[in-house]
């Protein structure tokens, strides 16, 4: 420090542009964000070389021709297998990254959509007045958020484990009539559509755009005459009905598949057959839950946060002016809690997704258990294979991040 | 501020230096050997009740490392999973490898490492409970499997199921402890692995007498340690390391009579011993000796086998292709001359 501050008069005294320059924070600031960026890009520099000589001297190379070398090993049975119609030997390494991408993303969705639904549940009961309601909220936030997610997702695997019937031969029932349950997964009724099914689909398209379009000319009508039209029971109507009388007017182009459960034969043929009906993982289930239920705690705490932080006011001015509870919640606390809840909303759902990597641990074939694990094992190109991985992460959080950027200048404060 | 680039640049320029030396300099510096060990498969590397490493990889490891420093001890053992082991070692966080690793082809060339020899000549077998009533390996279609993940047990069932027309599931974990756990729980019908890790993890279930291990041994699996490639010494000292430890059991020098043994006057263990004018350590940058204090130490490979996983112990394996080869076995080092 000293001999810094001894240069420095020396300048003064020598050279008066120098010291102008010195003194000069713009210049100043330039001058270290110059350095920095310099010194950044010498260690990546060295990093590469570093690298490269490494692989050479180890005799390895650097590319991606791995993607097309078929794939040997058998994965488990998931959305990302049925996809991609995985059979081990018939596809490529490149359908692993594929398939592996999608497991990723069905959880990730999955655990998004429940954990803002049951988020929001439990950041209203905090508020609830009700002391079950409320001490439950409580209790259940504190619990959850406090216990490393890992831990969660092993006490899931295990209560799964505990709960389902172990002997082969043998099922217990979830959802009576519905859905079944053994050691080895959940079994469900698959729908398998027929020919002229597309017309339901495009009924629902029409439905939906009809029901939109419902809502702007009810919006317009009131602010015209003040008049309030039903737009959502028309909007359900529409969306439901349209698509519903659609199928009935077709003949019912859909069939519905139904497990099978096979009580004689080879001891491993009984129990549900494979391949019919529907079927979830076990390992998916463990992995859902544990995300769905502790990201829906912090979720909590950004609801309760985001209403508290909307003005007592808001609400008593809402009430003068005559506006029922519910309407006042939807139509003037809610818009205003939205601006505070969704920027750290947003996090929690990169968070959610980032946490699926996780499931390494219990063996759900997402992108980190079978592309960065089985797949970098078997062609050993970890540097390749790493850099590939992140890069898909950075893709999903960012598409995240541009969506939910989008929602937050729809629901933010407009300034006139 | 330029002063701190200059020395950011410059010591980034000597680790870029630093990770060309040779491994041996490496170890003798740091005064111990850094070995990838598993995360605790009985008789082959685990933790017993003192929390001490012990199994027939771990004494490698110690015979290496009295080998090159002197001191069996002088070992810091890195717990790996089937998963990240390859990448730990060539990556230099550790320097061998000794995890009951099959030597592939694959391995050996694209992973950046080099395997030195086998210590344990396996194949994959399969367990399951007797209750299924199940004899042989050609009656599983459409069972679901457990096994380890990035190993080649992952790739063996899938071939052997492809290649006898049968269906299967696979579960593939991590952790060891998670599969035989799934495997325990009715996640799966079948647990499969190394016939010696079979034999191993049976141990772990709570009736192991409920199940049973099927005749059929479905691969080879050559299990051995390896080293980081492009380091011809190093791989070298670890190589004569695993013969010299095999030659000595069949030249009947003992951890018990070595010291006796250095006066024979047979030729063959004058030169395993390094007595009198044999030196085979110079060239390898170690004593001459180097053998001697490796049995010394830690003993010959029958001791070795013996106190790990042979009939008195737990896992109750005959030596069975382990034996050296004068026994009708597969052990054969090449000589010490």
């Amino acid at each position: 420090m000293s001999s810094t501050s001894d240069r420095d008069a020396q300048g003064t005294g020598e050279r008066t542009g120098l010291a102008a320059l010195v003194f000069d924070s713009r210049a100043r600031s330039l001058f270290f964000q110059v350095v920095l960026a310099l010194a950044i890009i010498a260690m990546i520099v060295v990093a590469v070389q570093n690298a490269a000589a490494n692989l050479a001297e180890q005799g390895r190379e650097f590319g991606f021709d791995f993607f097309d070398r078929p794939s040997d090993i058998q994965i488990l049975t998931t959305f990302g297998t049925w996809l991609v119609g995985y059979e081990a030997g018939q596809n490529s390494i490149f359908d692993v990254f594929l398939l592996s991408i999608a497991n990723t993303l069905i959880v990730a969705v999955a655990g998004i959509f429940f954990a803002t639904i049951w988020g929001f549940l439990l950041g209203i009961f905090r508020l609830s007045h009700n002391f079950v309601l409320n001490s439950f909220a409580t209790f259940y936030v504190e619990l959850l958020r406090n216990i490393p997610l890992l831990l969660q997702i092993f006490f899931w695997t295990a209560v799964l484990r505990i709960v389902a019937p172990s002997e082969r031969g043998t099922y217990g029932t979830l959802i009576p009539g519905l859905l079944q349950f053994d050691a080895k997964g959940i079994y469900g009724p698959y729908p398998v559509p027929h020919d002229g099914f597309a017309l339901t689909m495009y009924a629902l398209v029409v439905g939906i755009i009809a029901a939109w379009g419902f809502g702007k000319y009810a919006a317009k009508q009131q602010d015209a005459t003040g008049k309030q039209l039903p737009t959502f029971r028309v909007g359900l109507g529409l969306i439901i009905g349209l698509p519903v009388l659609m199928f009935l007017v077709t003949g019912r182009p859909m069939s519905i598949e139904w497990p099978n459960f096979v009580t004689e034969g080879p001891v491993f043929r009984r129990g549900f057959e494979r391949g019919v009906g529907s079927y979830i993982a076990p390992e998916f289930m463990a992995l859902f839950l544990a995300l769905t239920t502790y990201t829906a705690a912090f979720i909590a705490e950004i609801v309760r946060a985001g209403i508290q932080a909307v003005p007592k006011g808001q609400s008593e001015a809402s009430a003068a002016l005559g506006l029922p509870d519910n309407l006042a919640m939807r139509k003037v606390i809610l818009p205003q809690a939205f601006r505070v809840i969704v920027p750290p909303l947003t996090s929690q759902y990169l968070n959610l997704t980032k946490n699926s990597s996780l499931a390494a641990a219990i063996g759900y074939p997402e992108l980190v258990a079978v592309f960065a694990g089985t797949t970098l094992n078997q062609v050993g190109r970890a540097i390749e294979i790493i850099a590939i991985v992140i890069l898909v992460y950075l893709t999903i959080s960012l598409l995240t991040s541009a969506f939910m950027n989008w929602f937050n200048n729809r629901v933010k404060l407009v300034e006139r | 501020m330029k002063k701190t680039m200059m020395t950011v640049v410059a010591a980034a320029t000597l680790a870029a230096g630093a990770a060309g030396a040779a491994t041996l300099d490496d170890v003798k510096a740091a005064g111990k050997l850094k070995c990838g060990v598993s995360q605790g498969l009985p008789g082959f590397s685990t933790p017993d009740d003192s929390g001490a490493w012990t199994g027939i990889d771990v004494d490698y490891c110690k015979a290496l490392a009295a080998a090159v420093l002197g001191d069996a001890e002088a070992v810091e053992y890195v717990s790996l999973s089937a998963k990240d082991r390859f990448t730990a070692l060539s990556s230099g966080e550790i320097d061998v490898l000794s995890r009951n690793t099959t030597w592939t082809i694959t391995r050996d060339t694209d992973l950046g490492i080099s395997f030195v020899g086998v210590n344990y000549y396996d194949g994959q077998g399969m367990m399951v409970p007797k209750s299924f009533g199940v004899t042989s390996a050609k009656e599983l279609s459409g069972a679901t499997i457990c096994t380890n993940t990035g190993t080649t047990t992952e790739l063996n069932i899938t071939d052997y199921f492809k290649q006898h027309g049968m269906e299967f599931e696979l579960v593939a974990l991590e952790n060891s402890d998670e599969v035989i756990a799934a495997y325990g729980a009715g996640r799966c019908d079948v647990f499969t692995t190394d016939r010696s890790g079979v034999a191993a993890e049976r141990l772990k279930l709570a009736n192991p007498d409920d199940h049973m291990v099927l005749p059929e041994t479905i691969s080879k699996e050559p299990l051995g340690p390896s080293v980081r490639a492009g380091d011809e010494q190093w791989a070298k000292i670890a190589r004569w390391v695993l013969n010299g430890v095999i030659e000595a059991e069949e030249y009947g020098i003992t951890s018990a009579n070595v010291e006796e043994m250095k006066g024979s006057n047979n030729p063959s263990v004058q030169r395993i011993l390094g007595v009198g004018d044999n030196d085979y350590g110079a060239p390898l940058g170690l004593d001459a000796d180097f053998i001697a204090k490796a049995v010394a130490q830690v003993g010959n490979y029958g001791e070795m086998y013996e106190r790990n996983v042979g009939p008195d112990t737990p896992l109750k394996l005959e030596r069975g292709v382990n034996e050296l080869w004068t026994n009708g076995g597969l052990m054969y080092a090449p000589p010490v001359r």
